[in-house]
Formats: structure tokens, C-alpha cells, sequence
């Protein structure tokens, strides 16, 4: 088991707010593990836990069998080179002021030209990217550059918290692709932070449902969407608007095809 | 026809776009962040930044807003013209409680009087109206402002991506309101990147890309049978479903 989670809570005394209310789970390796829910789930939450950026206020979080959730963060160096995170606005995330090369650079503590140039190949950008600023690209290639990031202290998992949710469709079907392949490529544990339940669906193959800091369903991708068992999974996905469905009305309606 | 607009060109970013709504008909655009969307719908509002200047013509009920003096769009806007926005938290005022800010279009046009717990809870709001809107959530924040959209029965509803900020069960909620709450003859313009969401709301879409139409028709046939390459990429990149 690469990550367990075991009844983990978090509560924000000063707001009184209860963010999470025991969530218990297992990631194996090489899965590729979504978390779906609406805005207040507790999704980001619980990326911050698994990370070891944030701490339970109850409950264990442990990363290859070792418990990740009372370390200081001076013995968590192994954590941070191995859990490598892609954040949804990449704009946010990138140093303006860095060059891209740097930027790659960063998580190695030092320079390393080759690894760069290695990296950007994997992630589909063009040699001389290294040389130029955040600013001088769109979003998606914004994003690539944080994949590359991430990558670049060859992480065993990735998490990739609403990775496409700021970008335009054509381009999020691209990095999607591009996800899947790097996690097949480097054989990576992928845990995946979607309120988009068909990119979940695309991308993994387990997944927790989400709802007020709680997980109401676990299971298998197929599982889960085709035979949902909680009531508040049915309602999500009857909420999703499904192009298909949409176009199978379309056709049905004007009654050809 | 409620809504004509014919060679509208704004610099090099929107390139000689033409299209007709009439009362009551629902119809979207979609194309990506870029593609001269919102700058559409910004001019035909007359509220495109003033480094920025439309040409060729728009016209509601065959009246031309191009060029018309401010006084006569600020007549116009909340009244005949309305438009729902992406952001609601910017939308309202966050210093004004959100009943006084429901009842302004009405005020403001100097229409007959409603209650502002009359208007909200036509959009499911109740006991609301003393509320600032930093206590709303994202979605009864996007009531209020649609509720305000449609107070003085808009000929014309242009909503920029008003759902793209809202979770998607909050989403449903609000496109169904959005659909009740709009008079059957206001005619609607619904910008989206959506193409389910068009596929629900709209009869009819037109697809932008690099500032022009590149197709448009019924929503059937254009989601079921596009002409375009670019409307086929789309539909391709949006149907993860076929992609697995």
C-alpha cells in the first residue's frame, strides 16, 4: 500500500468548521486513484494531508508504511522528492520571474540541464522553452511545464488536483493523454482531485466520492458509475451534463442520425 | 427580429460576425477562451473597454445600439438588455444588502414596485434579502443576479458562462431557473465552452473561432452532424467518453 489514510479529521476551530469527518482509504501502487466532490467536499483538504502540508487534527496518514502525518517538516525531504503535486491554476503555481528552465530545476535543488531537457521532451514542449517565462505560454502549455515540475525529482506518486479544470476542452483532452501517458511511462501512482466526474471517470480506475467531508462511495471506476450505490453519487451523476445524452435526444428528436 | 447584428468587427479580434435572434428563440455560442465570445456579447451590451471599438451593426427591435450615445444604452440595459455574467461575486455589490440590490433594475427604470422577498423568492431565495452577498454561496449569489437579470423582462439575456464557476449539481439548478424564470418571447444568447450544456438549453448555436463564426445552424445539426473541422475537434475533444 503506497498511501493509507486511517479516519482522518480535520476541524478549523477558529471557523468551527469540520472539514473532514474520518476518511479512510488505501492507494495501491500503480492505481490511479480519483477523488470527485463538490466545492466544501473536503477534496483540497485532504490533498493538503496526504502531502504533509496540513495536519490531521485526527486520524494517520502513511506513505509506503511510514507515518507521514506527525513528522516536522525537516524529516519529510524523503516525502517531498517521492509525492510530487499539480496544482489546477498553473499560472498561480509557476514563478513568474523563473525562467522555465529554473522552474523544472527547482524540486533537484540544482541546476541540471540534461534532466531538463529530458523532461520537457516528456511533457511535449520544445527544447528552447527552457530559456523563456510562464507568461510567454497558454495555459496548457503552462501546465505542461508544471508536469514537468513535478517529474522532474522522479516522484512515485503524482497528485494532480483539478489539473484541467481551468483549461479549454480541446486542450484538457490533451493534457488528460498526456497524464495517462506519463503514468503508464514512469510506472507512477496517480491520485487524481476532480469535481468533473466524466475526466475522473476517464482517467481512473478507483474512485471516493466525496461529500461534506466525508466519502460516501469507494470503489471501482465502472462499478461506481454504471451501478452507484449512494444516493448522493446518483444525484452527481444525474447533475453531470453528458454530451452524449445530449446528443442521443438530439437525434432522437429531429429523427434521423 | 429582436436581435440583429450584422458585420460586427471589434479590431482584428471579432472579424465581421452576423447573426439574428428573434423573440423567444434560445442560442448559443461556444468556441474557446479567445475565440471573441464575450467581446460579442460586451458589444452588443455596448461595454467593451474603451480601448476597444465595435463597427458594423447591432440592433434590437431595429433600433441601433452601435454608436448610440451612453445615455440611451444605460436606458436600455436592465431593461430591454440584460446579461448575466460569469462571476457573481463581482457582479453584485458586496457593500449592498441583496434585497435593495434585486430591486434596483426597478428602480433604476422606474417600474412598478416589487418586494424584494417577492424577486428572490422567485429564484428559491427566501429570507435573503438582508443578506450581503459574501454570505451566499456561489450559486444562490448567480439567483440574485439572475433575478435581477430578468426582473424588467429583457427582450434580449446574454449570459457569459454562467455556470462555469458552480458545481455541477448547482449548475443543473441554475440552467433549469434560467429557463423558467426568462419570459417565453425575451430572446436568449448563451456564451458557453459547454457543448452539453448548449445541447440542453439551446435550439439553436453558433460556433466562433479566431474572432469568426465558422458555423452555425441548429443545435442537432451542428452537434450531431458539424460541418466544420474545428466544430468536429470540439465535439471529438468533449466527448471523453468515446476517448476510453
Amino acid at each position: 500500500m503506497i498511501l493509507e489514510a486511517r479516519d482522518l479529521e480535520r476541524r478549523y476551530a477558529r471557523r468551527d468548521v469540520h472539514a473532514l469527518r474520518g476518511v479512510s482509504f488505501d492507494v495501491e501502487a500503480g492505481q490511479r486513484f480519483g477523488i470527485v466532490g463538490e466545492s466544501g467536499s473536503g477534496k483540497s483538504t485532504l490533498v493538503r494531508l496526504l502531502a504533509a502540508l496540513d495536519r490531521p487534527t485526527a486520524g494517520t496518514v502513511a506513505f509506503q508504511g511510514r507515518r507521514i502525518d506527525d513528522l516536522p517538516e525537516r524529516k519529510l525531504g524523503f516525502l517531498r522528492s517521492e509525492l510530487q503535486i499539480v496544482f489546477q491554476d498553473p499560472m498561480g503555481s509557476l514563478d513568474p520571474r523563473m525562467r522555465v528552465r529554473d522552474i523544472i530545476a527547482e524540486p533537484l535543488g540544482h541546476r541540471d540541464p540534461a534532466r531538463v531537457a529530458e523532461l520537457l521532451v516528456a511533457v511535449g514542449l520544445p527544447a528552447d522553452a527552457a530559456g523563456r517565462y510562464p507568461h510567454q505560454f497558454s495555459g496548457g502549455q503552462r501546465q505542461r511545464i508544471s508536469i514537468a515540475r513535478a517529474l522532474a525529482p522522479k516522484p512515485s506518486v503524482l497528485i494532480a488536483d483539478e489539473p484541467v479544470s481551468a483549461l479549454d476542452v480541446s486542450v484538457r483532452g490533451q493534457i488528460l493523454d498526456l497524464l495517462d501517458d506519463l503514468v503508464s511511462q514512469f510506472s507512477l501512482t496517480l491520485v487524481f482531485v476532480s469535481h468533473d466526474l466524466g475526466v475522473v471517470r476517464h482517467v481512473c480506475d478507483r474512485v471516493a466520492v466525496m461529500r461534506r467531508g466525508e466519502i460516501v462511495e469507494l470503489g471501482d471506476v465502472e462499478q461506481v458509475y454504471d451501478a452507484p450505490e449512494h444516493e448522493y453519487t446518483r444525484e452527481l451523476l444525474a447533475a453531470a451534463p453528458s454530451l452524449r445524452a445530449a446528443l442521443a435526444r438530439l437525434s432522437e428528436g429531429g429523427g434521423d442520425a | 427580429m429582436t436581435l440583429s447584428v450584422e458585420g460586427l468587427t471589434v479590431g482584428s479580434l471579432v472579424r465581421d460576425v452576423s447573426f439574428e435572434i428573434g423573440a423567444g428563440e434560445r442560442v448559443g455560442l461556444i468556441g474557446e477562451s479567445g475565440s471573441g465570445k464575450s467581446l460579442t456579447a460586451l458589444s452588443i451590451m455596448g461595454l467593451l473597454p474603451d480601448e476597444l471599438s465595435a463597427s458594423g451593426s447591432v440592433s434590437l427591435h431595429g433600433r441601433e445600439l452601435l454608436g448610440a450615445p451612453e445615455r440611451e444604452l444605460a436606458r436600455l440595459r436592465g431593461a430591454e438588455l440584460s446579461m448575466v455574467f460569469q462571476e457573481p461575486m463581482t457582479a453584485l455589490n458586496p457593500a449592498m444588502r441583496v434585497g435593495r440590490q434585486v430591486t434596483e433594475p426597478i428602480r433604476v427604470h422606474g417600474r412598478p414596485r416589487r418586494t424584494a422577498e417577492e424577486l428572490l423568492e422567485a429564484v428559491g431565495l427566501p429570507d435573503t434579502a438582508r443578506a450581503y452577498p459574501h454570505q451566499l454561496s456561489g450559486g444562490q449569489r448567480q439567483r440574485v443576479v439572475l433575478a435581477m437579470a430578468v426582473v424588467n423582462n429583457p427582450s434580449l439575456l446574454i449570459c457569459d458562462e454562467p455556470t462555469t464557476a458552480l458545481d455541477v449539481t448547482v449548475q443543473a439548478q441554475i440552467l433549469s431557473l434560467i429557463q423558467t424564470s426568462l419570459p417565453a418571447e425575451s430572446a436568449l444568447l448563451f456564451i458557453t465552452h459547454d457543448l452539453a450544456v448548449v445541447a440542453s438549453v439551446c435550439e439553436r448555436v453558433l460556433v466562433m473561432l479566431d474572432g469568426e463564426v465558422v458555423e452555425a445552424g441548429s443545435t442537432r445539426e451542428v452537434l450531431t452532424a458539424p460541418k466544420h473541422a474545428y466544430t468536429r475537434k470540439l465535439l471529438e475533444a468533449s466527448d471523453l467518453e468515446a476517448r476510453r
